[in-house]
């Protein structure tokens, strides 16, 4: 083991890091927060950051413009919110098998489009990625410089968003319309608004999201798109939605946590450490399970968590 | 009607309309999905009738084609039923590919530690050592489940994970041939040990008729009174409470059965196909497992058929890879559709009946 190179930039490197690995899982997680807030629980989300890495990467491919890659992964998020709008709003079937469709139909599906646009190459196509843009000034800070203001323009606006969420939700009368429906869908109807209408939005907000977060792995962070590049990214984003009780700040301590998670395993692995590569890579997900452990017993979900809403009914 | 519904219709007596209607709903479904990956192929500009056309000789061509739909659909009939225990019960443990190559990992290396037993003991040791590596990695996520109120499906899906990685960490290093070139896998298991074949000079085997049997066992079991227990509990936790039945306990012994069930279909492809640890045997097959078991309705017969159908898709769309080159994620594309039609069918074919 090379201790010498655990050296105070490496640190900082490790933290830094940390954040950027974060933000797929905060971009998800935010946009899950709303949607369980009302009601539903949307375990397709990894099968929804899928195809919003494949339509990222192809519309910035097509386009050569990064923020159309941004855009259409967001309409295809949006899109596959939708479906699973359909699914649980509309049909009103079981939310826990409706989300595993969804995930299988994200998977086959960004894989076959993938397939049908570039064909079996030998080297894989590649995009140009966001550049770093160090906030002037800030980016100086010690530590923090480096680990927050040191980074692309998509990590910045995922932890702008974390603010902007918190108000939407606790501050403005669609955040309280949108958190009564979780609770109580009845009496939101008795007050005259859509239920219907509501979760849907939800839906729309946490699928572009998650349409967003899968972009930023080709679009910020890999310059590539493969099979299943999400690993997992979409579940454990749901894990911290529970870990986070509902709560977009909580939402970024979660994400860090396991962007430290994963950050941690990517450097014990280069500082050549005698513990095999395979365990070091399950180390995210070991941590999810036991956060999620930890957190269940004081977990107090929405009062009509996964219960589709029929008027009428008791 | 709700499968919690169809659960005591089934105990009851049979009731051939809503059988037929759903007989006739799930075959609306399959062909619509396969409507719907024909239109994908058609835009993308291949033909969709080649595909298919690929797809079908690829399954059913043959004995020997024929045969291998059988030897894919053995994996994926043991998970679906492993998985509709879960599911009847309200789990939704979606953990069946990692418990089977839990049930893989630990019965191939019984057979290469104690190389040295007779095979008449050392393969039932092995099946039994399987079943209980596959019970240990489910009851895991049961036991947080019952214990811990920690969501199963993401528990399971990390643990799939962490199985995956586990099984690489192994034909990588502490497991692999040494004289295998290096190559990812584990030494061989002795010849004596390999199942034998039901017919010469193909891959099929005597883990298919295990299967038959335990489909079998899955019809008996609804009828004993741990059966009962698990339907009450899945359909409603609040009455098995108040009639005295342990919730927690019934949530861990039912994620137990279904974990044993998935480490036997990691057993049966070790010692039936592969007599080897291989990274990826497992590959898709949780997921697929999972298909199968809500297209048949989670009742061993329906999922008989499920099996058989979704058994030729994989070997019929490995065919039209080779053949046609068309993505095997074609496939995939079908499952997905598949299951929510099947899910949404009360909604999207306007079901006469009632649904509530």
């Amino acid at each position: 083991m090379n201790v010498e190179l655990i050296t105070f930039p490496f640190i900082v490197g490790l933290l830094a890091a940390s954040v950027r690995l974060a933000v797929p899982i905060l971009f998800a997680a935010l946009g899950e927060t709303f949607t369980e807030r009302a009601g539903i629980l949307n375990l397709g989300l990894e099968g929804i950051m899928l195809m919003g890495a494949l339509a990222g990467f192809v519309g910035a491919y097509l386009t050569g413009n990064l923020w159309l890659g941004v855009a259409l992964a967001m309409l295809t998020g949006t899109a596959m919110g939708l479906l699973m709008g359909f699914m649980s709003v509309t049909a009103k079937v079981n939310q826990v098998v409706a989300g595993l469709g969804i995930t299988i139909l994200g998977a086959g599906l960004s894989t076959l489009l993938f397939r049908q646009f570039f064909g079996l190459r030998s080297t894989p196509p590649t995009i140009e990625m966001f550049l770093t843009q160090p906030i002037p000034g800030l980016s100086r800070i010690p530590v923090l410089g480096e680990m927050f203001f040191n980074h692309n323009i998509l990590v910045y606006l995922a932890l702008i968003l974390v603010p902007v969420a918190w108000v939407v939700l606790y501050r403005t009368r669609f955040g309280l319309a949108l958190r009564a429906v979780g609770e109580r869908p009845d009496a939101v109807d008795t007050r005259g608004l859509s239920v219907d209408r509501l979760r849907y939005l939800s839906l729309i907000i946490g699928g572009a999201l998650a349409g967003l977060g899968g972009a930023f792995l080709p679009l910020a962070s890999l310059g590539l798109f493969w099979t299943q590049i999400t690993a997992g990214r979409g579940f454990i984003a749901v894990a911290v939605v529970v870990f986070a009780r509902w709560d977009p700040v909580r939402a970024l301590w979660g994400a860090l946590l396991f962007g430290g998670a994963m950050a941690l395993q990517l450097s014990l692995q280069t500082l050549k450490l005698p513990i095999p590569s395979e365990l070091l890579l399950m180390l995210p997900y070991i941590i999810t399970i036991v956060v999620l452990v930890v957190v269940s017993r004081r977990a107090e979900f929405p009062g009509a968590f996964a219960v589709p809403y029929t008027r009428g009914e008791k | 009607m709700t499968t919690r519904e169809q659960v005591v219709v089934l105990r009851r007596s049979i009731d051939w309309r809503a059988l037929w209607q759903n007989i006739y709903q799930a075959v609306l479904s399959v062909a619509l999905s396969l409507l719907i990956g024909a239109v994908l192929l058609a835009v993308s500009g291949q033909n969709p009738l080649v595909a298919y056309r690929s797809l079908w000789s690829g399954a059913f061509s043959s004995v020997d084609r024929f045969t291998e739909t059988l030897v894919q659909a053995t994996p994926l009939l043991l998970i679906a039923i492993s998985v509709s225990i879960s599911f009847r019960c309200q789990i939704w443990n979606i953990g069946a590919e990692g418990q089977m190559i839990l049930g893989g990992i630990a019965s191939i290396w019984i057979a290469l530690t104690f190389a040295g037993l007779p095979p008449a003991i050392l393969l039932p040791l092995s099946f039994i050592g399987g079943a209980l590596a596959g019970a240990l990695w489910s009851l895991i996520a049961g036991l947080l489940k019952a214990y811990a109120q920690a969501n199963e499906v993401i528990t399971t899906s990390m643990l799939n994970y962490i199985a995956v990685y586990l099984l690489a960490f192994l034909v990588h290093g502490p497991m692999k041939d040494p004289a295998g070139f290096n190559f990812p896998q584990s030494p061989l298991i002795a010849r004596a040990l390999e199942l034998p074949r039901l017919v010469a000079g193909t891959r099929l085997n005597l883990s298919f008729v295990i299967v038959l049997l335990i489909v079998v066992a899955a019809l008996l079991y609804w009828r004993t009174t741990l059966g009962l227990r698990t339907e009450i509990v899945g359909a409603s936790r609040r009455v098995a409470r108040q009639i005295g039945l342990s919730v927690a306990l019934t949530i861990a012994v039912v994620s137990a059965i279904s974990g044993a069930l998935a480490g036997v279909a990691g057993w049966g492809e070790m010692f039936g196909l592969h007599f080897r640890l291989i990274e990826e045997f497992a590959r898709g097959l949780g997921s697929l497992g999972i298909v199968v078991a809500l297209l048949g309705e989670l009742h061993p017969i329906g999922m008989l058929v499920a099996a058989f159908l979704f058994g030729s898709l994989v070997v019929g769309g490995n065919a039209m890879e080779r053949n046609a080159g068309v993505p095997f994620a074609l496939v995939d594309v079908i499952q997905g559709c598949i299951i929510l039609l099947v899910l949404a069918r009360g909604y999207i074919f306007k079901s006469r009946r009632s649904t509530r």
